[in-house]
């Protein structure tokens, strides 16, 4: 089960979906918003997803994680809209039937969603100043990677 | 000319003011379009840092762009 929503995120009652009787293991991971990131104080944050892309690659990534740590159940859950320090900004839980495979599909599945899901996180610093995160060269109005681009498709 | 639908994500839609709009672009790949919408987006970023979709499938920047496809334009992500 994969699910982005602008709702709080409730561990204690998406932990109950995964209830098996052939799961003697379960394992998850919560990633809170922080107060500070790069040296910077940080007031609120703000995500934005493509849900269509992000639920199928969702999908894909809990997949691949079946297929590597065979387990019973995964889900996980991504927040959008404005966060407070503190709230939950994503949920991964998996049951499996040893605690092997569930540490290591919770894992995969954590560290393939923050760089494949279509999902954007904004900061709100304390200052008032805001920036989108991993982003730093999105909005120049110059650069070299492009123009190289364009200049071998020109010569084709 | 290939009529296509451009759509811009976070900080793609932030600079380009738009969220998407229908261009008659000259273009062969993904790659193409990003090249063609400099303008809008903005970005220096490269190419493999950002993300592209051709109407709703995660594709390559080498992926062709046929007339009427909707190509999805995705900065840098940062879930979790």
């Amino acid at each position: 089960m994969v699910r982005i929503t602008a709702e709080p995120i409730d561990p204690q009652l998406l932990r109950e979906t995964l209830f098996d009787a052939t799961a003697g293991g379960y394992t998850s991971f919560e990633g809170w918003v922080r107060n500070h990131n790069e040296g910077r104080d940080v007031e609120r944050l703000e995500y934005e997803a493509y849900e269509p892309l992000a639920i199928s690659e969702g999908e894909k990534i809990i997949a691949e994680a079946n297929n590597r740590f065979p387990f019973v159940k995964a889900a996980f859950v991504h927040r959008t809209g404005l966060l407070e320090i503190g709230e939950c900004a994503v949920w991964v839980g998996v049951a499996a039937r040893h605690r092997d495979e569930a540490f290591k599909a919770c894992r995969y599945i954590i560290d393939e969603l923050k760089v494949r899901l279509p999902v954007w996180k904004k900061e709100h610093y304390v200052d008032g100043d805001s920036g989108w995160v991993n982003c730093e060269r999105c909005s120049r109005s110059s650069g070299v990677s492009m123009s190289s681009a364009a200049a071998a498709k020109s010569s084709d | 000319m290939k009529n296509i639908r451009v759509c811009y994500f976070a900080m793609f839609r932030e600079h380009a003011g738009l969220a998407e709009e229908l261009l008659p672009l000259d273009v062969d790949t993904t790659a193409d379009v990003f090249a063609a919408t400099r303008h809008r987006h903005g970005s220096s970023e490269p190419l493999g840092h950002c993300k592209v979709a051709v109407n709703d499938v995660m594709a390559d920047w080498d992926s062709p762009v046929n007339d009427g496809d909707t190509v999805l334009l995705f900065p840098p992500v940062a879930g979790g």
